[in-house]
C-alpha cells in the first residue's frame, strides 16, 4: 500500500530543512530536491493508484488513513485519495516544482520565501487528500500567513493594500465556509449518536432540503471566493498581479483550485438537492465571470493584470462546469482546473522571466521582445495560446468537454448561458493575440532590451516541464479523463440519486 | 487533627509559603543582588508549578465552603504556569526595581485569592477571594513609580474593581435574603425563577461583566492597561482574566443551571457587543498595550459564545482555549515588555522595520498573533474552532455569523502588525534588542504552546472527561 501522510510530510521536513541551511545556495538546493522528491513520489502514487484501479479496486478512496483527533467532537485526521485528488496533487506537484525553478534568483530573505512558499503547498497538498472536514478547513486556512507575506515582503506595486485585501477576502470566504461546515456539522447523525465531519458518511447521509438551503450558497460562495467567483473577484487581480512570480503560479495554480475543488467535493456532492435548486444561481454567477472578465482583460495594460483577468474568466468555466451538473460538463470542470493551473503558471512564469529582465510589465513598453530572448517569449506564445484554447493544447480540450456538457442541458436559460460562454472564446482570442503580439513581435522599443540575456537553465527546466504537461493533456486528454471519471460519475450519482427522489 | 487540608489546599499552602518566604527574605534584608534574588524567585515559582501537577485528588473543606477537583487543579496550574511566564518576562524589567520584592508579594497574594476564589463553593469565599485578587493589583498597576499614568491607572482601577464588586455584593445579598444560604449547592437548589432573584443575578452578572470587562462595562481596561507596567498588564489580561472565567463558568453552569434561557440571551448580547465594539476599537489603536485590550474585549467575548452552549462542552472549550490564550497571549505581551524595556516605546508604529534585526522576536510576535487571530497551524485555530463549535451546538446561526466573520475583522489588526513588523521599511530600523536568557525561555515556552496544544489532542480530551464530572 501507499503511506499518504508522506505526501505532508516529504514537503515539511523540506521546509524545516531550509530553516537550517547556511547560505542562500544550500536554500534553492535542499528546496528544489525536497519538490523533486515530491514530484516523483506523487508519479509513484499515479502509478500505484492505477494498478489499483485496473486491478478491479473499486474502493471511492484508496489508500485511507483515519486517526482520531479530537475525540469528543469526533474529528478524525481522515485522508484518502481518488482520481481528482490525485490529478489535483499532480498539478499541485508540478506548479511547486516550476515554482521553486523560476524563483532561483531570488536574494532578499531567500530563507524565509522558500520556507513560505513550501509551507502553502503543505496546505494545498492537505487540502486535496482530507476526508474530514475539519482536516481539509484546517488545510484550506494554513495558506493564509504564507500569501500574506509572500505578498507583501516580496511582491511589487501596491503590495500592501494587495496583501491585505487577498488575505481578507480569503478569511471572509473561509469565515462562510466555517458557518457553513459547523451548521452541516450539526444536522449529521451517526449510528453512535455523534456529530461527525466525516465527507463519504456524510455523503450518504440525507441532510433535510431546508438545511442544504442554508448551508449550499454558504459553501459554495465560500468556497468560491478562494476560485475568485463573481462578484468576490476583486482580491484576484489586486494579488495576482503584486505577488512575486512563483506565488502568483501558486495563487492561480493551486490556490484557486482549493476553491473548485471545494465547490465539487463539499458543496455539490454532500448537498446535492440544494446544487439542483441553486444551479441557475451558479450559471448565472459564472457566466457573468466568464464574460466580465473576458472583457475587462481587454482593457488591461499590465501583463500580469491580464493574465489576473483572464483567470477570473477561466476559473468561471471551472464554476461552470460544476453548475451544468451532468458528468461531462464535471469532467470538463475538472480538467480546467488542471489545465488552467498548469497554463497560468506557465503564464506567470513566462511574464516574470520578462519582467525580471525588462522591469515593466506595461505592453506598450515592451516590443520585439521575440529578437531578444527568443525562447522565453515562445513559452510566452504557448501559454498564451493554450490559454485561448487553441487545440492541441490542455486549454481546448478542458473548454470543450464543459460545452459538451452544458449542451446536453436542454432548458433555454442553460443554452443561452453556454452560448454566451462559448462567445466569449473569441473575446479571449483577442486579448491573448495583442498582448503576444505586442510584446514579442515589431520593433524592439528600448536599446536597452538588445543587452538581455536568454531564459537561464532553471527557467528552460521550469517552462518545459509545464509545457509537457499541457501537450500530453491536449493531445492524450483520454489519460486524465479515465483517471478522472469514474469518480465524477460518483458524484454525479448521488446529485442524480437525491434528483429522482424529489 | 488530620492532613486533609494540607492535601487539598497544597496550591494555596504552597503560594502562601512562598509569600512568608519573601517577606522574610524581606524584612531579614541580606540578600541586595536582584538577579540573585530573581533566580530564587522563579525557582520557586517553577517548584510550585511543578507540585500543581502531582498528587490531585478531590474533595471538599470547611462544611463544603472549599472545594477542590481535576478540573479545578488544572485551572490553578493554567494560572501557576501564566504566572511563571509572566515571572520570567518581568526579569529584566525588575532586574533595577527597588521593590522586587513588594511586587512579587502582591502579586503572589492576587493569585492567592484567585485560587481560593476558583476553589469556592460558597458566596462568601468566593468574595473573599476575589477581593483579595483585586485590591492588590490595583497596587501592582502602580509599579512604575515614576510614570504619572501609571498612577492614574492605578486610581481608575480600584475605583472601578470596587464599584463592580459593591454591585456583586449587592446582588449576592439579594441571593442570600431569597434563599437564606450562601452555598452554591443549597442554593441552586432553592433559587426560584422570582423577579427579585433574577434581579440579582443580573446584578451577580453585572460585576462578572465589569471584571471580565466585557462591553458595556469595559471602560475602564484600555485605560489601566495603558498605564500599568507591562508585566502588570499581562497579567490582568491573562490569569486575571482567567480566573474569572473559570468562576464564571461554575457558577453559571451550577448555581444559575436553572436560569439558563435567560443568561443565555444575556450572554449572546453581551458577547456579540463585546466582540464587535472590541474588534472596531482594536482597529484604531496605536499603542501596543491599548490594542490588545481590546482585542482581549473580543477574546473574551468568543468565550462567552461557548458558554452558550450550557453545557460542559462549552466549559470544556473555554478551559482550553484559556490555556492556548495563556500560551499566545504572553507571548504577545514578552515580546512588548521587550520593546518598551529597551527603547521606551510601545507604539505598533515603533515596531517598523522589527525584523530587519530581530527575527526570533519578530516570529515569536507573529505566530503568537496568529494564535490569537485563530489561524492554523496554531493552536489559536483549534481553541477557537472549538469555542465556535461549541457556540454552534444551540442552532443560534444568527450569533454565529456575526461571531465567525468577525474573526475576518480581528485578521485585519492583527495583520496589521504582521505588516508593520515584516514589511514596512523606516529609514533606521530598531537596532537588535538584547532580552536576557529568561525572556528567550519564555518565548521558547510561548511559541511551543502556542504550536504544540493545538496538536495535544489528548490534553483535550482529559478536560472533557474531567469537565463531565
Amino acid at each position: 500500500m501507499f503511506d499518504l501522510s508522506i505526501l505532508l510530510f516529504i514537503p515539511l521536513i523540506t521546509a524545516i530543512g531550509v530553516l537550517f541551511c547556511k547560505n542562500n545556495s544550500q536554500v534553492k538546493w535542499v528546496a528544489l530536491s525536497g519538490s523533486t522528491v515530491q514530484l516523483l513520489y506523487c508519479v509513484e502514487l499515479l502509478k500505484i493508484y492505477w494498478d489499483q484501479r485496473t486491478a478491479g479496486n473499486t474502493i471511492q478512496m484508496l489508500f485511507q488513513q483515519r486517526i482520531s483527533w479530537f475525540k469528543p467532537l469526533n474529528i478524525e485526521y481522515y485522508i484518502g485519495v481518488d482520481g481528482i485528488s490525485i490529478a489535483m496533487i499532480l498539478l499541485t506537484a508540478f506548479v511547486v516544482f516550476a515554482g521553486i525553478l523560476i524563483s532561483w534568483k531570488i536574494d532578499k530573505l531567500t530563507k524565509e520565501f522558500f520556507f513560505l512558499l513550501i509551507l502553502l503547498s503543505v496546505g494545498a497538498y492537505g487540502f486535496f487528500i482530507s476526508l474530514d472536514l475539519f482536516t481539509m478547513f484546517f488545510f484550506l486556512e494554513i495558506a493564509v500567513i504564507p500569501k500574506f507575506l509572500l505578498i507583501g515582503i516580496w511582491g511589487s506595486g501596491k503590495k500592501e493594500n494587495s496583501a491585505m485585501k487577498l488575505a481578507l477576502m480569503l478569511m471572509g470566504g473561509s469565515a462562510l465556509v466555517l458557518i457553513g461546515l459547523l451548521c452541516l456539522y450539526f444536522n449529521t447523525h451517526t449510528v453512535t449518536g455523534q456529530h461527525t465531519f466525516d465527507l463519504l458518511a456524510i455523503a450518504n447521509m440525507h441532510i433535510p432540503i431546508e438545511v442544504q438551503r442554508f448551508i449550499f450558497p454558504l459553501m459554495f460562495f465560500g468556497f468560491g471566493v478562494f476560485t475568485a467567483i463573481f462578484p468576490f473577484h476583486t482580491w484576484a487581480p489586486d494579488g495576482h498581479s503584486s505577488a512575486p512570480t512563483a506565488a502568483s503560479m501558486f495563487l492561480a495554480g493551486i490556490s484557486m483550485k482549493l476553491g473548485g475543488y471545494g465547490c465539487l467535493r463539499v458543496a455539490a456532492y454532500l448537498l446535492p438537492e440544494a446544487a439542483h435548486e441553486y444551479s441557475w444561481i451558479i450559471i448565472l454567477v459564472s457566466t457573468i465571470a466568464i464574460i466580465y472578465g473576458a472583457f475587462a482583460t481587454l482593457m488591461q495594460t499590465d501583463l500580469k493584470y491580464i493574465n489576473a483577468y483572464s483567470s477570473v474568466s477561466h476559473c468561471g468555466f471551472v464554476l461552470f462546469g460544476i453548475g451544468m451538473l451532468n458528468q461531462t460538463s464535471i469532467n470538463g470542470a475538472v480538467m480546467q482546473m488542471v489545465s488552467h493551473g498548469i497554463m497560468t503558471a506557465l503564464f506567470f512564469g513566462a511574464i516574470g522571466m520578462i519582467y525580471e529582465r525588462t522591469h515593466t510589465r506595461m505592453v506598450a513598453q515592451l516590443g520585439g521582445l521575440l529578437k531578444v530572448m527568443p525562447f522565453i517569449i515562445t513559452v510566452f506564445v504557448i501559454a498564451g495560446l493554450c490559454s485561448l484554447g487553441l487545440p492541441g493544447f490542455s486549454g481546448f480540450v478542458a473548454e470543450m468537454t464543459v460545452f459538451m456538457g452544458a449542451w446536453q442541458r436542454p432548458e433555454i436559460y442553460n443554452r443561452v448561458a453556454t452560448v454566451l460562454a462559448c462567445a466569449s472564446i473569441v473575446v479571449t482570442a483577442v486579448y491573448i493575440l495583442r498582448a503576444v503580439g505586442a510584446t514579442g513581435m515589431g520593433p524592439i522599443k528600448n536599446k536597452e532590451f538588445l543587452t538581455f540575456k536568454d531564459a537561464t537553465w532553471t527557467e528552460r527546466l521550469a517552462s518545459v516541464t509545464l509545457i509537457s504537461c499541457l501537450l500530453l493533456i491536449g493531445i492524450a486528454p483520454f489519460l486524465l479523463n479515465n483517471l478522472i471519471s469514474p469518480d465524477t460519475k460518483i458524484i454525479m450519482d448521488n446529485i442524480a440519486r437525491t434528483a429522482i427522489l424529489k | 487533627m488530620n492532613f486533609d487540608a494540607f492535601i487539598l489546599m497544597k496550591s494555596e499552602m504552597s503560594l502562601t509559603l512562598i509569600i512568608f518566604f519573601l517577606l522574610f527574605l524581606k524584612v531579614w534584608d541580606g540578600i541586595k543582588d536582584n538577579t540573585a534574588l530573581l533566580y530564587i524567585v522563579n525557582f520557586l515559582l517553577l517548584i510550585n508549578l511543578i507540585t500543581g501537577l502531582f498528587g490531585n485528588t478531590d474533595g471538599s473543606l470547611f462544611s463544603g465552603m472549599f472545594h477542590t477537583n481535576n478540573t479545578i487543579y488544572l485551572e490553578k496550574n493554567i494560572l501557576k504556569l501564566g504566572m511563571f511566564i509572566i515571572s520570567l518576562q518581568s526579569f529584566d524589567w525588575l532586574k533595577n526595581h527597588k521593590h522586587l520584592l513588594e511586587f512579587y508579594i502582591l502579586i503572589l497574594c492576587t493569585l492567592l485569592g484567585m485560587d481560593f476564589m476558583i476553589s469556592s463553593n460558597n458566596f462568601l469565599m468566593f468574595f473573599l477571594g476575589l477581593e483579595l485578587s483585586s485590591i492588590p493589583l490595583a497596587a501592582l498597576a502602580n509599579f512604575d513609580l515614576e510614570k504619572r499614568k501609571s498612577s492614574e491607572s492605578a486610581l481608575k482601577m480600584i475605583l472601578s474593581s470596587a464599584f463592580a464588586s459593591a454591585i456583586m455584593l449587592f446582588g449576592i445579598s439579594i441571593l442570600y435574603g431569597v434563599t437564606g444560604t450562601l452555598d452554591f449547592t443549597e442554593m441552586a437548589s432553592l433559587l426560584t425563577t422570582s423577579q427579585l432573584s433574577i434581579l440579582a443575578f443580573l446584578f451577580v452578572f453585572a460585576g462578572f461583566a465589569f471584571k471580565l470587562s466585557s462591553v458595556p462595562f469595559h471602560l475602564w481596561t484600555a485605560d489601566v492597561y495603558e498605564g500599568a507596567p507591562v508585566s502588570v498588564t499581562s497579567y490582568l489580561s491573562v490569569i486575571s482574566k482567567g480566573s474569572i472565567i473559570f468562576i464564571f463558568i461554575t457558577i453559571l453552569l451550577q448555581l444559575f443551571k436553572n436560569y439558563d434561557t435567560i443568561w443565555i440571551n444575556v450572554l449572546n448580547i453581551s458577547l456579540l457587543l463585546s466582540i464587535t465594539i472590541g474588534n472596531l476599537f482594536a482597529m484604531r489603536q496605536e499603542n501596543m498595550k491599548r490594542f490588545l485590550a481590546f482585542s482581549s474585549i473580543s477574546q473574551m467575548g468568543y468565550i462567552m459564545l461557548a458558554l452558550t452552549n450550557g453545557t460542559q462542552t462549552g466549559a470544556t472549550a473555554a478551559i482550553f482555549f484559556l490555556l492556548v490564550y495563556t500560551f499566545s497571549n504572553l507571548g504577545a505581551f514578552g515580546v512588548v515588555a521587550l520593546l518598551s524595556k529597551e527603547t521606551g516605546k510601545e507604539n505598533i508604529s515603533d515596531l517598523r522595520g522589527f525584523y530587519a534585526n530581530n527575527k526570533f522576536a519578530s516570529w515569536v510576535m507573529a505566530i503568537c498573533l496568529f494564535s490569537l487571530a485563530g489561524i492554523p497551524p496554531t493552536a489559536g485555530f483549534f481553541a477557537k474552532m472549538f469555542l465556535v463549535t461549541a457556540g454552534a451546538e444551540k442552532g443560534n446561526y444568527t450569533v454565529i455569523s456575526i461571531a465567525v466573520l468577525n474573526m475576518v475583522v480581528s485578521l485585519y489588526y492583527y495583520l496589521r502588525i504582521i505588516k508593520a513588523i515584516f514589511i514596512d521599511k523606516p529609514d533606521t530600523p530598531l537596532a537588535k534588542l538584547n532580552g536576557s536568557m529568561m525572556m528567550k525561555i519564555s518565548f521558547v515556552i510561548c511559541i511551543s504552546g502556542a504550536i504544540i496544544m493545538g496538536f495535544a489532542s489528548n490534553l483535550f480530551e482529559y478536560i472533557n472527561t474531567i469537565t463531565g464530572k
